[in-house]
């Protein structure tokens, strides 16, 4: 489960972002290394600043001050519309384009990168299979999908111009708890399979911790913990980390117990 | 009832031609909107803090009565059409397409901008996330996205407008714009209830089966594969608009240009100069129902040719003289003064006078004793007076009340057609009636005299613009008239496109008045 020692893919360093001159900060001197190929869970509370942190990696939102440097590069110097066809990006409201059909909601961002029409053909055929949709759903206008099959397509779209680093915010919020399990797991080997980059936003430490490599835990602008899931699981510093971190094995034990009982 | 299906016909008669005028201004105007709301959209989108200042704006515009804001157009043009006349030494028409077109497009923007603004702002945030997170430009966004979702909203907005521009196009008749508003303006009138409601019911329909049009472009353009379909609906309005375009041009015969203002006797005078014109193998048309502050600048500029004037309107409103000499000085001042500052020329008067007289009913006079203005004042206070929409605001108004002291308990503002009934009736004790109007001998009024002579003389005149006042031809095909039409002529002609019964059209009423003139026997 350990991704193998590399070049950060992602750098956040000393990150404070406001969203108004005289209010509080959203986050106060973040710093987090994102190693390529690894698998990062990033969680904590409701208006920690975890969905702020992930929008600053493809620019949608700017830092107030501090630097992001992805694959070696500070983003502030780039194009930020180039950057973000570089990067998948999911998230809750999945937002497919409800007047195109799924085909061409997955082929929005090689079609902006100009990709030849065959070749965009090809690779919507190819990741509908990816994603464990019937080809047939190409013709489909979203309204009429479920919501499993909307969270596929918003997937196909974030993975179609194959980007090396994909964000999600907690991408799997909007479903039931089996399409959800099938979803994250689908989702870790296709990760492992394309050699994929992965911050996810979690609010359940379950699915957080059987899928993530590390996990970094944040709390009020800040990371209060980052460490690889088994140390964190084992190890934490922080008691509020701690009783994070135990809520999957209790929740466990606890149905293990009414298992047992029945 | 029996005049229902001649008049019919010669309404309907009148239809390509009011009917063609009245498309091409609406589709010209909700184009020009729809052109000059685009970048004010994009304006509100791109600085959405400004949002409500843009909407503001166009708010602003659409609470200007609309009768108001196309009148404005035209002394603006005006000055306009001089300045590029001295820059460029060709200057262009004020009167009519342009004015009705400006006011009709700044109309037709509160629709179209507020739903383009409100149907943007209300697409998805998520899916606008989506959108440039997928690296789409903002641009791209607003195109591909935005655009495409909010068009259900727009195009609400878009079919809003063309009603309400159809709607109020009927006005741009006063601004010399022919329009369906021809048939309600001069069926007002001359009580031609047949002509008001073909004209209502034509701008109707047009605004019903343009929404339903629009509806369809909607329909197609947002059903799946209709490419070729917008295309082809797209190229059929299109085409649709060029013939109305050439329609209109076929029109436009060149030649001279009669004006009138919007009153039966204007009518029936701008007939019978048709009608001489025409007996004298000259091309004319005609533009009635102007205002008649606007038809005497139009004359000057150029825009109309040839319309009958009244010495005390220019005396008072364009002279601003407040003395009242005696009839033949006025007349002369008045010549002289058109043609020293504007190069026009008064052609000479028709023999009649159209002046303001107060008017009663002869039996009320008479039980009250009144012969003249100066009888009636003592009793003024406790009676109520009724007149036209101008009078009360105008100088010679003020003038008897200073002269006179008159001081009524009432002074009710109404259509000039209901004033004469309504002193018939004993609604109000008097009116401020029109000389030459036939209904002063058809109600049974005598009119009051003025022996402080307060009342400025208003004798009928042919004025000519600058352009023609040394046109021969138009000067020996409109001599005849100068001289011919006494005030007993004129309230018969008056009387017989007024009167309830036996209407006559101002057409027919201008050719008896031309056979009474020239001797050639009365058709009545």
């Amino acid at each position: 489960m350990t991704a193998s020692p590399t070049n950060p893919a992602i750098e956040i360093d000393e990150v404070w972002k406001t969203y108004s001159p005289d209010g509080g900060f959203v986050l106060c001197g973040v710093s987090l290394a994102v190693e390529a190929r690894s698998f990062v869970a990033l969680t904590g509370t409701s208006g920690s600043g975890k969905t702020t942190l992930l929008k600053l990696i493809n620019r949608l939102i700017e830092p107030s001050r501090g630097t992001v440097r992805v694959e070696g590069a500070d983003i502030a110097a780039t194009n930020a519309v180039l950057l973000r066809r570089r990067i998948g990006y999911v998230f809750q409201g999945v937002g497919l384009f409800p007047h195109l059909t799924v085909a061409e909601n997955i082929s929005i961002t090689p079609t902006l990168l100009k990709w030849d029409r065959s070749a965009i053909a090809r690779r919507v055929d190819e990741l509908l299979d990816l994603v464990q949709l019937p080809r047939a759903l190409n013709t489909r206008l979203p309204p009429t999908l479920s919501g499993g099959q909307a969270q596929r397509v918003g997937l196909a779209r974030a993975l179609a111009a194959k980007p090396g680093i994909v964000l999600m915010d907690e991408p799997f919020g909007a479903v039931d708890p089996i399409t959800r399990d099938a979803l994250g797991r689908d989702y870790r080997a296709l990760h492992d399979a394309l050699g994929l980059t992965t911050i996810m936003i979690s609010h359940d430490m379950m699915e957080a911790v059987l899928l993530a490599d590390r996990i970094a835990v944040m709390d009020s602008g800040e990371v209060v913990e980052y460490g690889e899931t088994a140390d964190l699981l084992s190890r934490p510093r922080h008691n509020s980390v701690r009783r994070l971190m135990r809520m999957p094995l209790e929740q466990a034990e606890r149905v293990g117990r009414l298992a047992g009982l029945s | 009832m029996e005049q229902l299906a001649p008049r019919l016909s010669d309404a309907l008669a009148h239809l390509p031609d009011y009917l063609g005028a009245h498309v091409l201004l609406s589709a010209s105007a909700l184009l020009l909107g729809l052109f000059l709301s685009a970048p004010l959209s994009l304006a509100a989108l791109r600085w959405r803090n400004h949002a409500g200042l843009i909407l503001g704006g166009a708010a602003v515009i659409q609470t200007i009565p609309s009768l108001a804001l196309l009148a404005l157009f035209y002394p603006l043009l005006l000055l306009l059409s001089s300045a590029t006349r001295s820059l460029t030494g060709a200057g262009f028409s004020a009167l009519g397409f342009l004015p009705s077109l400006l006011a009709l497009s700044l109309y037709s923007m509160l629709p179209i901008l507020r739903n383009t603004v409100t149907g943007i702002l209300g697409v998805d945030a998520a899916v606008k996330e989506a959108a440039l997170g997928a690296g789409m430009t903002p641009f791209q966004t607003l195109i591909k996205i935005e655009l495409p979702l909010a068009l259900p909203v727009i195009m609400a907005g878009i079919r809003t407008a063309s009603v309400l521009v159809i709607g109020t196009a009927t006005l741009s008749t006063p601004v010399g714009q022919t329009s369906l508003g021809n048939y309600i303006f001069s069926g007002l009138q001359t009580q031609n209830w047949v002509d008001v409601l073909v004209g209502c019911v034509a701008a109707a329909l047009l605004a019903l089966v343009v929404d339903r049009i629009l509806a369809l472009l909607e329909s197609i353009a947002r059903g799946r594969g209709g490419r070729q379909r917008l295309a082809a609906a797209s190229t059929a309005i299109a085409l649709i608009l060029c013939a109305g375009a050439v329609a209109a041009d076929f029109r436009s015969v060149p030649g001279y240009v009669i004006g009138a203002k919007g009153f039966p006797e204007q009518y029936i005078l701008a007939a019978l100069i048709d009608q001489r014109l025409t007996a004298a193998g000259l091309n004319s048309s005609t533009r009635n129902d102007l205002g008649s502050a606007l038809i005497f600048r139009a004359l000057t500029a150029g825009d109309v040719d040839v319309y009958v004037d009244y010495t005390g309107t220019i005396w008072t409103n364009e002279m601003h003289r407040r003395d009242t000499p005696a009839r033949n000085i006025v007349l002369e001042d008045v010549s002289a003064w058109v043609r020293e500052h504007y190069g026009a020329r008064v052609l000479g008067p028709l023999g009649f006078e159209n002046a303001y007289v107060l008017a009663m009913r002869r039996d009320k006079a008479e039980s009250l004793g009144v012969r003249s203005i100066a009888d009636l004042a003592p009793l003024s206070p406790s009676l109520t007076v009724g007149g036209d929409y101008e009078i009360f605001r105008r100088p010679e108004w003020q003038q008897l009340h200073a002269a006179y002291g008159l001081d009524f308990k009432d002074e009710r503002q109404m259509q000039p057609l209901f004033m004469y009934k309504a002193v018939a009736d004993g609604d109000v004790d008097a009116i401020t009636a029109f000389s030459s109007d036939g209904r002063i001998a058809q109600y049974g009024l005598v009119t009051l005299a003025d022996p402080k002579n307060v009342i400025p003389p208003y004798d009928a005149i042919l004025l000519l613009s600058p352009r023609r006042s040394n046109d021969r031809a138009l000067i020996s095909a409109l001599h005849p008239l100068i001289g011919k039409i006494d005030v007993e002529k004129m309230r018969g002609a008056n009387l017989a496109v007024s009167r309830e019964n036996q209407q006559s059209s101002p057409a027919s009423a201008a050719r008896d008045l031309w056979r009474e003139i020239s001797g050639g026997g009365s058709s009545e």
